[in-house]
Formats: structure tokens, sequence, C-alpha cells
């Protein structure tokens, strides 16, 4: 059986040779921040490692993030060490339907109970469970009931992990992220719309090495691709700190490749890795190839005032409100200027001079 | 509320309730002290009023050689810290941004590295300055509560904004929110405190040059 092979062999098999194999776990080491010490570790360990069973769950989402993983990378090793682990349920990869595939969903947990993987793409709906079902099952229940033998979660994307487009605002379905329905067991957020393919091999490549989750940052991220912000390794970063910007997309400063800061970029607030794994393969990321980061790993970014609005401008109309503000202060002041002068006025005229007499007076007694 | 909606808030309608409050304030406070009135000089003019006010205005940009031998420190970083912060405020290029968002009109920004030197300079400047301040005996007797509120909602823009820049501390959103808060109390609190000096300065020079101008005199 192919699920009892090693990594290894299953790579093998596929035509990958040993030093493609090195290549690949020495590049996964140096992404996770490891040391070169590491990279045989790193090596063994994958050779040894049994295919874990995987459960993939989709719930509200695009399958953008499968696309992501799946399609684009398909010829390199990061696609086959993900065709490498034991897809057990894909919905939409599998290509049982109905019953039989909630049934290999079940006999997967049952097989592996407690030691599975489950990933998650795409939001959870609250609001109403007929929203989103699968075989009837409400995306609730399923993730629920398949999470109770799980050994650790993957969120994969912004939806799974932050609630993403479907929880942006008004968020008619009550949609949420998977860690506000789980809370007792180890959920790692792939975050990204859609996330990095070589995060999530990068991710899976830790859990088989160490047989651990990575170090997480405060949103649950692998520090070891979301540790720096884009804006921080950003190859446009000089032009920002010279203070050479692009004022619009057409402008000579785009033309010159200088900082989209002004024209929305959201670099400075957002953590991934974009900027050093890149995409397709390493070719280019959305700034490289002129257009301003949308923050799309960092939650709800959907409802961050604004794709191309920097991020230091106001998203109210400020300049309406100084007007108001303006003719209301010169109401209200000429109101209490016109008190003051007549308060004034008054005390003028209660004003009472003092004589000589009454001074006099005012010594005898 | 999570951080990316105090962001939001922080950046909406909080922004909007400071300007409100600063441009209200303001205003009512200029025109009441414009609307108070002066009774009409009767004395025949020797010199120009509007000249010597003018004049005013200008001169005591500079101190005089009396004052600065005698408060040497206080004059020195007076400047320091107020040059430090029109270079942050109004030279740094996200402020400019703002800036051209509301009233349509941009300039040339300066490198991040002479802002953030500045913005550490400017720092060091008010730290000095709060020492002194509670070391002379003189200014620690004329020191009131609001003398060092001020001093405080002046100093948290620069420190929130280095760290925002530097990102130390928290996350760059919450940093963010943080430091924009910032400058929002620095804008609620302006009207009613001290810092209406930066405009009623130009008034008091102003109402002093042109006394003395009316007379023939210099100020």
């Amino acid at each position: 059986m192919a699920k009892h092979k090693s990594l290894l062999e299953t790579l093998q098999h596929q035509g990958i040779s040993r030093r493609s194999f090195l290549k690949f776990c020495a590049s996964t080491a140096s992404l996770m921040a490891l040391p070169p010490a590491m990279i045989p570790a790193v090596a063994s360990a994958l050779e040894q490692a049994r295919r874990p069973s995987v459960i993939w769950l989709s719930f509200q989402e695009c399958t953008g993030c499968t696309e992501s993983l799946t399609r684009s990378h398909s010829p390199t090793v990061e696609g086959l060490i993900f065709d490498a682990i034991s897809l057990d349920y894909h919905h939409t990869l599998q290509a049982a339907s109905g019953h039989a595939a909630e049934a290999a969903r079940t006999a997967a947990m049952e097989e592996n109970y407690g030691n599975y993987l489950v990933v998650v793409d795409g939001s959870i709906p609250t609001a109403n469970p007929g929203y989103s079902t699968i075989a009837g099952i409400s995306n609730r229940d399923m993730l629920l009931e398949t999470a109770t033998g799980a050994a650790a979660i993957i969120s994969v994307g912004s939806c799974a992990a932050f609630g993403g487009i479907p929880h942006a605002k008004p968020n008619p379905t009550g949609a949420v992220a998977v860690s506000d329905l789980i809370t007792d067991k180890p959920i790692i957020n792939v975050s990204g719309c859609p996330p990095i393919p070589v995060v999530i091999s990068g991710v899976l490549t830790h859990f088989l090495t160490f047989g651990t989750i990575p170090a997480l940052d405060a949103l649950g991220r692998p520090k070891a691709f979301f540790g720096q912000s884009i804006h921080d390794r950003c190859y446009r970063r000089p032009f920002y700190d010279k203070g050479l910007f692009a004022e619009s997309f057409d402008d000579e400063g785009a033309k010159k490749g200088w900082c989209l800061y002004k024209l929305g970029c959201k670099g400075p607030t957002t953590f991934n890795a974009c900027a050093t794994a890149k995409w397709n393969s390493g070719t280019s990321f959305p700034i490289q190839s002129g257009h301003p980061c949308l923050g799309c790993s960092e939650p709800d970014f959907w409802d961050g005032g604004g794709f191309y609005k920097p991020l230091s401008t106001p998203t109210e109309d400020i300049a309406a409100t100084l007007v108001y503000g303006a003719a209301a202060g010169a109401a209200a002041g000429v109101a209490l200027g016109t008190l003051n002068h007549a308060r004034k006025t008054r005390a003028q005229q209660a004003h009472a001079p003092v004589t000589v007499d009454d001074l006099e007076k005012g010594d005898g007694q | 509320m999570n951080e990316t909606e105090f962001l939001m808030w922080v950046r909406g309608p909080a922004f909007q309730i400071a300007t409100i409050v600063f441009v209200v304030g303001v205003v009512v406070r200029v025109l009441e002290i414009l609307l108070l009135g002066r009774k009409g000089n009767l004395a025949e003019a020797r010199g120009s009023a509007t000249a010597g006010g003018l004049r005013t205005i200008l001169t005591r940009m500079w101190p005089d050689r009396g004052t600065l031998q005698r408060s040497t420190f206080t004059v020195v970083t007076g400047y320091v810290f107020h040059i430090g912060l029109f270079v942050t405020i109004f030279l740094s290029a996200p402020h400019i941004l703002l800036i051209r968002d509301v009233f349509g009109v941009g300039w040339a920004s300066l490198p991040t590295t002479i802002i953030d030197a500045t913005t550490v300079v400017t720092i060091i400047t008010l730290l000095a300055v709060l020492v002194y301040r509670l070391t002379n005996p003189v200014q620690r007797f004329l020191s009131g509560f609001q003398d060092y509120f001020v001093w405080l909602v002046t100093i948290l823009p620069l420190v929130t904004g280095y760290l925002a820049f530097h990102r130390i501390g928290m996350t760059p959103p919450m940093l963010l929110a943080i430091h924009i808060l910032s400058v929002e109390l620095l804008m609620v609190s302006f009207p009613f405190t001290k810092l209406m000096h930066a405009f009623t300065l130009f008034m008091a020079r102003w109402y002093n040059g042109a006394i003395a101008g009316y007379r023939g005199v210099r100020s």
C-alpha cells in the first residue's frame, strides 16, 4: 500500500533524485530559519516519515487556496511533498463523492485517531447551519466532529485563519475562523489569500521532521514565515527610506519602481513571506509586479479602510469635518463673545466708584 | 474589538471626534479673545500699528541677547524641540499624505533616516526639558499639573511614532493605532491647555508690537 511507503520512497517512485530532495530540505530548512546543521536531520526525518493522514475540509471558500497549493506548484518538489501526504479526504480533489466521500473521511478518522492532520480552508458560517453544508452536514458540525481525533489543525488561508472575506462587513453568514470554534487543539494559521505554497509545505515538513507544531506568533502563524513584515523585506524599501514614491500607477516613480506606500501599500502592517519566498516558483510577488500589498495575510484585511488608501490617512472625510467644525466653532465663538461682552458691559454699569467719604467711613469703624 | 477594528476606529470616528474638538475649541477660544475688543485709542498715532505688529511677529522669532545669556538652556532646548516637532510633523512622508488627503496640498518629504534622527533628538531634548523643570527650583515652583500634562501629550506622539516606525513591542497595526490615538489625545487637549500658544502667540506678538508701533516706538 502506498500509504505505508516512506516519503523518500514515494518521491523516488515519482522520479525525484536524492540531490533534488536534499536541495528541497536545505531550502526549506533555511526558510524555516533553521541552522544548516539541521539539514541532515530534516532530510533523515523526511526519509523515514510515513505518510501522515490528512483530512482537508473546505468550507466557505473560493478554492483559491487549493489552486495555489496544488496547481501552480505541481511540478516542484513542494508539490510532490504535498502529494506524498495521504490526503484521505478533499472533496474538491477526490474522485469519490456523496456518502462514499464521507465514508472515506470517517474511515481515515478511525484508522488514524489522534494522529491525523486536519487542514481547513474557508470560514465557518454560524448564523444559519444551512448556509454551507457538505453531504447534508453543516460546516460547523463537520469541523467539530473531524477535529476530535486530530493531532493538529492547519487553517489554510485567511478565511480559515481569521474569517477572511466571508467575515468582511456586514458578515451576512456569521462567518468565523477555525480558532473561534476549536480551542482544545493546536491550530496553525497559514494565512494569506491565498497562502504561499512553500509555507504550507514548510509547515508540513516541520510537522514531519519534529513531530511538533512550529513556533507561532500572536496570531497563531508560523514565525519562520510570518516573522517579518513585507515592508521590512521589500526590495523597494530603500525608496521608502529615501522618500521616493510612486504617486500614481503610471507616473515616473511607478516606472522607476519606487515605493508604493502612497498608493495604499499595506506592506508595513502585513506579515508574510511574499517578499522572500515569492510566488510562481520564486518569480515575483505583487509589489514586484507594481501593485501595492493588500495585506491579505492579516485579519480583516478586507475592512482595512481601502486597498488604495495610504495607511496614514483617515478613513472618514476629515475635510468636511473641518469645515463643519470651523462653522460650528465660529457660531459658538460669536455667541460666547457676545455673552462675554454683555457681562463686561453689566460689570461696567454695576461699577460703583469709591469716594473719599466712603474710605473715611471705613476708617472710622 | 480586534486590532484591525481598533485601527479603523482610530483612523475613522476617533480622528473625526478629535478634529471636531480641536477645530471647535481653537476657533471658539480665538474668537473669544478677539471679540472681547479693546477701547479705541484716542491718542494721536505716532507710527504705524500694523507695521509695528508685523515687525514684532518677526523679530520675536529670535531671542534677544539678554534672554539668551540668562536662560541659555531654556532657549536652546526650546528651539531644538520646536524645530524637531516641525520637521517630524510636516516633513515626514506619511504625515504629508494625511495633509494632502485633508487639504489637497502636499510637498516633498525628507528621507526617513533624517526624520528618525530628528525624532530621537527631539525626544532627548524634551526629556532634558523635563529634568530641568524638575531640578530647577524656580521652574519647579512655577510648574503645575498642566505643564506636566502638556509635556506628556507632546512627547507621546514622538515616542509612539518612533516605536511604530521601528515596530518595537507590539504588532504594527496596534503600534500605528496607538500612535494615531496619541495624536488624537494631543488634538483634544490642544484648545484647553497652554498648547493654544501655537495660535495665540502670533496674536500676542501682534498686540504688543501694534501698541508700540502706534506710539512710534519699537517693542
